[in-house]
């Protein structure tokens, strides 16, 4: 090969390994509650829910130097179980934490994955992002009493459209307004998408009835007023959005999508409450707080063992609803 | 019209003007290195942007887009080792091609194919961006289940000489694209209770698996058995006839690309097959086609670009991302506080139109690059063969294993590896596998889904009429050869032209 050739490649190569580093960083002097070479695991791809919190918190904490050196790495599998297998693998690990969410919980089961998030040390639950249930501007629902009346007058074709696997968010939030207003989850059907953005193709040219997902990639649509949203999934109302929360709409349902941080089982106590210490602190910067606003991130800290309380919960409903569609 | 002059003059500004040649070196070099897809790459260039202004980082962006395209063609044609899904079909006929001498050649086509198609696909961003907006969504689940079936029928050109052999290959794809989680239940399939098998097998380790790992066993086996002889390099320009075969297929690329690109699902593996099976059916070489015809090269290769494009005018205007990659920069946009939609046009315009100039811009230094470089590319193939082909078993582990930094992938790629050995010794075709693994999840899917739209009745697969206008297509290919033996004068000139609009449509 020509000199030009190796030229070219070298350079590439040098841009890929040397640039990252050079814009962080590299001295090693931090004291104090600063935790310095922390590995973060993305049990997804790279630019998936549980990759943006995550660089984005580890990038925030670079930046009010609460951190130094974090590294954030892909391990994407099976819903985030082949993640999960890893960290609990790493038992006593304190330099190992995971990005996760409620997707996880549920592919625990769908994949009969053999490690459960019980399994692992909660350090800290981050943020909420709550679902939207929605429709075209031009279909015949317009309101969330009216569509509830339709679905169980016919279950069958009424149908309804989600962004996740069944097990996901999703997934989860039809069936448990189905089953709060009374329709055997069975009955749904429910269509699985890629995502939220091809969902969003199928609920504006009509192909499903109602579509369920969350809020963050349809704010445009709204806006512009090419889709109507019946109701909003959180407890309160959300900014931005005219829709009456599920509970006003009276259906018994509160259901948020969540995401967390949790670290290995058996890690030292010192080191879980530096871990809970670092997301503590990451709470009060000014950079995660405009990382919140630009994300559309609701703020639901939760710090160790209250968080563990909460998975415990969630742990407990989604597998009821998993139950009775034969999936768990 | 104003508004991209506009974009140019933004996008040539020195800093945009660099950062969009850091952009395509680093696509390229990103494109021939194994493992690393675009989606990858632009990801974790994410937080490296965040302290640039967004216009620079999207020019950035969509020159590592297009980059990897080019580049990832090169591994597929020179060693048989696609990069990316949206380089498989270049392996089909760019591969043979190399092999015969004629790598340069080869490379040269596809990169003036990606340039056509790229350039074809961004003027038709320009033109029809909100005719697509309006139209994409109207493409359902049972239009894109019709489309798979006329897919299916186009396999049967490519099953080889024994028809035997070519639907087993086919069998062997299908059930390899069955392995993983159900979609729509959540059932297991064949993953026997392993966790690593859960989402599936994925096209990249099948196809580099298949075609690599599986001909440097078949070349080990053979080696001491026949003479050694180096691989030619033969001259590196395209030849005036070269031309005339290609320019054609270029053209045609972007009107199969660009829709595919544009609708939800469409992405880039079954336009490129679909662009390979109509420059087949049209080529005046078909003998040619398996042993490498150019036009095999040429069109596919123009067809992935131009989708390219078409997945950026429904990310732009509907915020839909129909491809990973735009996954990632939808999820980009959003970081800066944009929110890609309806309404982007309207209040990020001039960031919109200098992104469209960038990618003009982008695509001329792609060609500019790639061109000088087919010819000194070709000539790794002047290795010796036992150090050429540890070469690419090397390029295709790291590749395999840097999808998920997983060492099942490894074992995995090795097992499929010796499957198409076998294959190889018992003259089963390896393509039609390859197409069963694309298209067989694709269809079964969209399948899946029509039937679930219309609650379990058959006449949901029929209830569109883009639908009903491709069944009609798919009968009268089936049934021509028939309905010709009954016409009672020859009257071929009136046959193949209303064919092959079809396919293009």
């Amino acid at each position: 090969m020509s000199v030009k050739v190796w030229v070219a490649v070298a350079a590439a190569l040098l841009a890929v390994l040397l640039v990252p580093p050079l814009l962080t960083p590299g001295a090693d002097s931090g004291e104090g509650s600063q935790v310095r070479a922390l590995r973060v695991l993305v049990p997804n791809a790279p630019g998936g829910g549980y990759d943006i919190t995550a660089r984005t918190a580890a990038k925030a904490m670079e930046d009010a130097d609460l951190l130094r050196n974090a590294e954030v790495f892909n391990l994407p599998g099976a819903g985030g179980t082949v993640g999960l297998g890893r960290t609990v693998g790493e038992r006593g690990n304190g330099k190992l934490i995971m990005s996760m969410g409620l997707g996880v919980v549920g592919a625990v089961y769908t994949n009969k994955s053999p490690n459960s998030l019980l399994d692992t040390t909660p350090i800290a639950k981050l943020i909420e992002e709550p679902d939207i249930v929605v429709v075209a501007k031009d279909s015949p629902y317009t309101s969330m009493q009216q569509l509830v009346d339709a679905w169980k007058a016919n279950p069958g074709t009424v149908t309804v459209g989600g962004g996740s696997a069944p097990g996901g968010p999703d997934h989860l939030a039809p069936m448990l307004i189905a089953k709060a207003v009374g329709l055997p989850p069975k009955t749904v059907n429910y269509i699985p998408f890629d995502g939220g953005g091809e969902l969003l193709a199928s609920v504006l040219g009509g192909k499903v009835a109602f579509g369920v997902s969350g809020v963050g990639e349809y704010r445009d649509q709204i806006q512009a007023g090419t889709l109507r949203v019946l109701a909003v999934t959180s407890k309160n109302r959300i900014e931005g959005v005219d829709a009456p929360t599920l509970q006003q709409s009276g259906v018994d349902v509160e259901f948020t999508n969540w995401r967390g941080i949790v670290a290995p089982p058996g890690i030292s106590p010192t080191d879980k409450a530096k871990l809970v210490e670092v997301f503590q602190n990451l709470q009060k910067t000014p950079q995660w707080k405009e990382a919140l606003q630009r994300n559309g991130w609701t703020d639901a800290f939760a710090p160790g063992d209250e968080f563990r309380t909460f998975l415990e919960n969630e742990n407990k409903r989604v597998a009821t609803v998993l139950k009775d569609l034969g999936l768990a | 019209m104003e508004q991209l002059l506009d974009g140019f003059a933004t996008a040539l500004t020195p800093t945009h003007l660099l950062l969009a040649a850091i952009g395509v070196l680093l696509g390229t070099a990103i494109g021939v290195l194994p493992g690393i897809g675009p989606a990858m790459a632009v990801a974790l260039l994410l937080p490296v942007t965040y302290g640039m202004e967004p216009t620079g980082a999207f020019i950035m962006f969509a020159g590592i887009y297009y980059g990897g395209m080019f580049g990832g063609s090169t591994t597929s044609i020179l060693l048989n080792t696609p990069g990316e899904s949206a380089a498989v079909v270049a392996a089909f006929e760019g591969n043979p091609m190399a092999r015969k001498g004629r790598g340069a050649q080869a490379l040269a086509a596809a990169a003036i194919g990606h340039f056509t198609g790229g350039i074809i696909g961004t003027i038709l961003i320009v033109l029809l961006a909100p005719f697509v907006a309006k139209h994409a969504v109207d493409i359902g689940a049972p239009d894109l289940f019709a489309v798979m079936v006329l897919a299916f029928i186009a396999v049967t050109s490519v099953l080889g000489a024994s028809r035997i052999r070519g639907f087993a290959s086919l069998l062997i794809g299908l059930t390899l694209g069955l392995v993983g989680l159900d979609e729509m239940t959540g059932q297991q399939r064949l993953t026997f209770g392993s966790l690593h098998l859960a989402d599936g097998i994925d096209i990249v380790v099948v196809a580099v698996a298949l075609f690599a790992v599986g001909e440097a066993l078949w070349v080990a086996a053979h080696l001491r058995r026949k003479p050694f002889e180096p691989i030619p390099v033969g001259r590196p320009w395209l030849s005036k006839a070269d031309l005339k075969r290609t320019w054609k297929p270029w053209l045609r690329g972007p009107v199969i690309g660009f829709p595919f690109g544009a609708i939800p699902a469409g992405g880039a593996e079954i336009p490129t097959f679909l662009s390979y099976v109509t420059e087949k059916r049209l080529s005046k070489h078909k003998d040619e086609f398996g042993k490498g015809a150019i036009e095999g090269v040429a069109g596919p290769e123009s067809t992935a670009s131009a989708s390219a494009a078409g997945t950026l005018v429904t990310m732009l205007t509907l915020g839909l991302p129909t491809t990973a990659v735009a996954a990632v920069m939808l999820a980009a946009f959003q970081q800066y506080g944009i929110q890609p939609g309806p309404l982007l046009f309207q209040r990020e315009s001039g960031l919109v139109w200098a992104l469209i100039a960038s990618l003009f811009i982008g695509l001329t230094l792609l060609l500019v690059l790639n061109l000088p470089l087919a010819p000194l590319w070709a000539k790794l193939l002047r290795i010796p063969r036992p150090y050429l082909y540890a070469g690419i078993l090397f390029f295709a582990s790291v590749g395999a294993y840097a999808v998920n930094a997983d060492i099942f992938d490894l074992l995995l790629m090795f097992v499929i590896g010796l499957l198409g050995f076998g294959m190889r010794r018992y003259g089963l075709p390896v393509l039609p596998a390859i197409i069963g693994v694309i298209l067989g999840p694709a269809a079964e899917q969209q399948m899946r889904r029509s039937l679930q739209l219309s609650d379990g009745s058959l006449t949901g697969l029929v209830n569109s009429p883009m639908a009903v206008v491709v069944y009609v297509v798919i009968v009268v290919i089936l049934f021509f050869p028939l309905i010709r033996r009954f016409l009672p004068s020859p009257t071929p000139p009136a046959a193949p032209p209303p064919e092959r609009e079809k396919i293009d449509a």
